[in-house]
């Protein structure tokens, strides 16, 4: 699993870093997508990969750390999702109005030789 | 202790100063002249300790660890110079009370001029060499200040960035100085460095730190080469150039050499370097000090000759000459002082200070002629007034101090010439300006000052004569007091009787006087104005210019070089980095894979992953040509790391990923339609040799990036976990907080305040995003209907949305009426998520976020003018109550004693219902949910509403209430 795990980041972080050298805004808020997956993914997996321990305890239950996924890297993660909505809705919003007042679609606003 | 209220006092009325009202000038005065007067008198109380020969010392540890205290330290020379600056603080503050005029902006002059004196009194005092450095930067900040205080004149905007550029120039020199100084001797206090003199000098830095420290004084002090910014500086107000710039800042340089005098001096390097720039800038300064047309002129020329005559003095390692440079110091900034004073008085009185028009005013203003031939007298060395005294001390030395028979000769016969120089320029500036025919075409007819104007001027002329007449009784004591503080026990035997009997300085003094005379009479028959002969040419000003205007376009041409506006280099740059970075870090340290077993593959999540792998590499070719199709990858990718989060026990991070997944897809395919027309596939073969090598560039970047992150994340996995966060959380999470979902309960307890800061950063966000689509203003070719949307609209409906219907009409209405219905039903699971957030998956944010997609989904249904003229929802409200409860959940711990966003509980008993556990948990997390739906319904809305800018909507008709939403409606999007 673990090499499963450790290829899929490979891939998109890959592929989003390809997307993100390219010239245009669409092309750079896919990339900034998928490398935010992969990112995301990554510190998941500093918590390790472990299948049904999910954080939740009942009351009485085991309170052994081993028991269970760890809940930092989840915390910290599920955060980032949500911002990273809120940055990719300001980026979409901020190529459009830069379409809108420069006429392309471009990066740097004005069509270069790419 | 009353040394830390001299340095402080001027910088608390300096900020008093900086609030009062802009016409306060009497208040202003006041403030200003009792800050003065009051350190002035604190200062002189001190005399007795000083003068027994003792060290006050004020010591507060400040980084006790780099041997830096702030350390205040006065013996008999800061004393000296502590008197001056706060004594001359007080009548110059008095000059400027009746200078300034009503119209001037008050607060800005005496704010700066008190931080100045506080500054200056902490340079003098400073018993820490970096301390010292820092007061010093402080005094060229507010003399920049002053020098721009009207600001609104080219000259003076100039003169203030010449001075700042020239002096922080020697300033961080003699920071450098400062550094090896104290790194040589042991340490930065004062005491100290004094005390290792042999140790510096012997030490094989010691030429740099010379270098370093000369060079900082030279710069301050306007001596040559640098000596060019001071008379720019003169478009200051004439009490800034009688304080800053005659009698104390421009000292700070020869003050400092003759502080740090007993640890550098006595070698060849101190005496050539100093003695030269002191000799040069003592004869160029008096030759144009002749030429000058601007009283201020003559007077900053003559403050550069006058500064250079105590540089020499300090470069010609005898301790009569140390003593004779502080004394002709206080001479200098008494006789000085007083003939700005009286220039300012002219210029206030006639309207101009040009030398050429002004002639006769000692018939209309005798007393400022009186006043100002007696300083002028001072400063030419005419026997009984005390600038003879230190001139004569100047003469005798240089006679002693040459070598061989050149240095006999040579010597003395240039300390002569400028002494005929300066009685040229000092016979001129009285003769020209209050002698001869009345001048008559003055802009305002010339009278007398009020006397506030002119006793801090009689004052200074009274010391001139008191310290001329009778010297020993006078300013003896002090000068001795000051002479003992630098050179210990070793003081030389000096005399400061005015007549020595017939010597030879006494005939260069001869010499100097009718040598002078002679000089002016021949240039006042020839009318010789303006232009200085010989050295016009050499232009400090003009050099420093040009050589700024240089330095600005190597930088242009370096800039251009290394950087780039275009984003694509700039993230090749920092990607590249990034990889090298880790790189390095990799070699560096541990590469080998940990040592944890790996477990075996389930095909399912392999087979997922191929797919999620071919939906990466997929959206990655066809983002260029096909967007919806890319985006449609990209979603697939999002969802198969949302099964990934769910099958590897995060039930939180797959609900929040799904729900967000959701919401983005829709949010970007609103966008979609206001990028430009999509590029058909274009052929490879076309492509040129530059496009296919950045492809293969970036390729390769790519690929190294992403092998390194598969990498990295395997080495990861196949390590240790560290325990110790975890457990904490899992340990505490029932008992502290009780709550059951880990996740959760870290999110709204634990690090609450986190999320209260990522809450509040979405609400920003989706603020900018409504601000920004306010004004925004579609491509052209956009503002026309979608195809699809024409050509449906052709084919059934000549008006496109009925808002009064009460179902979207045609194959829309089946798909309105399940969204409808799902409304509350969707509206309830969030409200489930919600509540059960906090012991099983679930929240806030989910909840939120499930309820912002139901919200859309009547949009895209219905149509956004129809759902509008419905809405009930507001997300600004939602934004800002959200955000309230949420604060105020984190501002009640405060009630029961906690501090912020201390969670608590509350077990209430209800009848019927039974026992009810009330958490402040849950209230903040209702606050995050509130604002989430807020937001992301804000931000959808606003986008989806950009539809409606393509073409005009038909008005509804029925309902006024409808009509008027509509209305408003068209008001925002418009």
């Amino acid at each position: 699993m673990e090499i499963v795990f450790a290829l899929a980041i490979g891939v998109l972080v890959g592929s989003g870093v390809w997307l993100l050298l390219r010239p245009r805004t669409f092309q750079v808020t896919m990339g900034l997508a998928l490398l935010s997956y992969a990112i995301n993914l990554f510190i998941f997996a500093t918590g390790r990969l472990a299948i049904d321990r999910a954080p939740i305890l009942q009351a009485g239950g085991s309170t052994d750390p081993t028991q269970y996924a760890d809940p930092v890297p989840q915390a910290l993660v599920l955060t980032a999702i949500v911002i990273s909505f809120a940055t990719t809705a300001l980026l979409l919003v901020v190529i459009i109005a830069a379409r809108g007042l420069t006429g392309t679609d471009h990066v740097d606003g004005r069509e270069g030789d790419g | 202790m009353s040394l830390v209220l001299i340095v402080l006092l001027p910088f608390i009325g300096s900020l008093i100063a900086a609030f009062l009202p802009s016409n306060a000038r009497n208040a202003e005065a006041w403030l200003a002249g009792i800050v003065a007067v009051t350190c002035a008198v604190l200062v002189a109380d001190l005399y007795p300790a000083v003068a027994s020969g003792e060290v006050l010392r004020v010591v507060v540890p400040w980084l006790p660890q780099f041997g830096l205290d702030f350390y205040l330290r006065m013996d008999g020379y800061a004393w000296l110079f502590a008197m001056l600056v706060t004594f001359m603080g007080a009548l110059v503050v008095l000059y400027a009370r009746y200078y300034m005029s009503p119209a001037d902006p008050v607060p800005r002059f005496f704010s700066f001029l008190l931080a100045f004196m506080g500054a200056m009194v902490g340079m003098v005092l400073s018993g820490n060499l970096i301390q010292l450095a820092v007061f010093w930067e402080v005094t060229s900040f507010t003399s920049f200040m002053l020098i721009a205080y009207w600001y609104h004149l080219s000259d003076a905007r100039h003169g203030a960035r010449t001075a700042l550029t020239v002096t922080a120039m020697g300033g961080l020199a003699m920071l450098g100085g400062m550094l090896l100084l104290g790194h040589v001797a042991g340490g930065y206090d004062l005491d100290r460095v004094l005390e290792a003199g042999e140790l510096v000098r012997s030490h094989p830095w010691y030429p740099a730190i010379v270098i370093l420290v000369v060079l900082g004084a030279l710069t301050k002090s306007a001596q040559f080469p640098f000596h060019f910014w001071l008379p720019h500086a003169m478009a200051a107000p004439t009490p800034v150039s009688a304080y800053l710039h005659s009698a104390t800042m421009v000292k700070a340089g020869a003050f400092l050499l003759a502080r740090l005098w007993p640890t550098l001096s006595g070698t060849e390097i101190w005496f050539w370097i100093v003695c030269l720039a002191g000799l040069l800038s003592l004869l160029l300064g008096a030759f144009s000090a002749i030429f000058q047309r601007d009283m201020k002129g003559v007077l900053a020329y003559s403050t550069i000759s006058h500064l250079g005559l105590v540089t020499l003095l300090l470069g010609m390692n005898s301790r009569v000459a140390l003593v004779a440079a502080v004394f002709h110091m206080m001479n200098h900034a008494t006789f000085k002082a007083s003939l700005f004073m009286a220039a300012g008085i002219v210029d206030h009185g006639t309207g101009t200070r040009d030398l050429r028009r002004l002639s006769g005013l000692a018939r209309a203003m005798p007393i400022t002629a009186t006043l100002a031939t007696v300083s002028a007298a001072a400063m030419a060395g005419v026997p009984l007034l005390n600038g003879f005294l230190s001139k004569e001390m100047f003469f005798a030395e240089t006679v002693f101090a040459g070598e061989g028979p050149r240095g006999h000769i040579a010597l003395p016969a240039m300390a002569t010439l400028a002494g005929m120089f300066s009685v040229a320029y000092s016979l001129r500036f009285i003769h020209q300006v209050f002698f001869g025919p009345p001048a008559r075409d003055l802009p305002r007819t010339p009278h007398e000052p009020t006397r506030g104007m002119l006793l801090p001027s009689a004052l200074l002329v009274s010391a001139c004569l008191l310290v001329g007449i009778l010297p020993s009784e006078t300013v003896g004591p002090f000068l001795a007091t000051a002479a003992r503080a630098i050179l210990g026990d070793a003081v030389p035997t000096y005399s400061l009787a005015i007549w020595h009997g017939f010597t030879i300085p006494l005939l260069m003094s001869v010499l100097a006087l009718v040598g002078g005379f002679f000089i002016y009479l021949y240039l006042y028959r020839h009318r010789a104005h303006g232009r200085t002969p010989l050295i016009s040419r050499i232009d400090g000003r003009r050099t420093f210019d040009v050589m700024i205007i240089r330095l600005i376009r190597v930088a242009g041409f370096v800039q251009r070089l290394i950087s780039s506006r275009r984003l694509q280099p700039q993230l090749v740059v920092m990607v590249c980095t990034a990889a090298v970075a880790a790189l390095v870090g990799a070699h560096t340290g541990q590469v080998a894979w940990g040592p944890m077993p790996v477990s075996s593959v389930d095909p399912v999540f392999a087979v997922l992953w191929v797919v999620g792998a071919v939906c990466a590499i997929g959206a990655a070719h066809q983002a260029k040509y096909h967007r919806l199709a890319a985006l449609i990858m990209v979603g697939g990718v999002g969802l198969i790391t949302c099964l990934t989060f769910a099958w590897f026990s995060a039930p939180d991070l797959a609900l929040t990923q799904i729900t967000v997944e959701v919401v983005t897809v829709v949010l970007i395919l609103l966008g979609l339609r206001w990028l430009p027309r999509r590029i058909e596939m274009d052929d490879p073969r076309r492509r040129t040799l530059r496009a296919r090598a950045r492809r293969l560039r970036d390729m390769i970047i790519a690929s190294v990036v992403g092998v390194g992150m598969a990498a990295l994340v395997f080495a990861v996995l196949t390590r240790e976990r560290q325990l110790d966060l975890a457990r904490f959380f899992v340990e505490h999470s029932l008992p502290q907080a009780g709550g059951g979902n880990v996740v959760n309960v870290i999110l709204v307890d634990f690090r609450a305040f986190d999320t209260f800061g990522e809450i509040t950063v979405v609400g920003i966000v989706a603020l900018a995003v409504y601000a920004l689509l306010r004004r925004f203003r579609p491509a052209p070719e956009s503002i026309d209907l979608p195809r699809a949307q024409r050509e449906d609209t052709e084919r059934r409906h000549p008006s496109a949305v009925d808002p009064n219907e009460l179902l979207p009409p045609g194959y829309m209405m089946v798909p309105a009426v399940l969204v409808r219905l799902l409304l509350p039903m969707a509206g309830l699971i969030s409200v489930f998520f919600l509540l059960r957030g906090h012991n099983l998956p679930g929240g806030g944010f989910i909840g939120g976020l499930v309820l912002a997609t139901i919200v859309i989904v009547q949009y895209m249904v219905g149509g956004t003018i129809w759902v509008e003229a419905r809405t009930r929802i507001k997300p600004l409200y939602w934004i800002a109550v959200g955000l309230l409860l949420a604060g105020t959940a984190g501002m009640a711990a405060w009630f029961i004693g906690g501090t912020f966003l201390t969670s608590f509980t509350y077990d209430l008993y209800l009848p019927l219902i039974g026992e009810l556990h009330l958490s402040s948990t849950l209230w903040f997390d209702i606050g995050v949910y509130m604002l989430v739906v807020g937001a992301t319904v804000l931000m959808l809305v606003a986008l989806a509403h950009q539809s409606l800018r393509s073409y005009r909507r038909p008005v509804a008709t029925s309902s006024p209430s409808v009509r008027a939403e509509v209305d408003r409606t068209a008001e925002v999007s418009r």
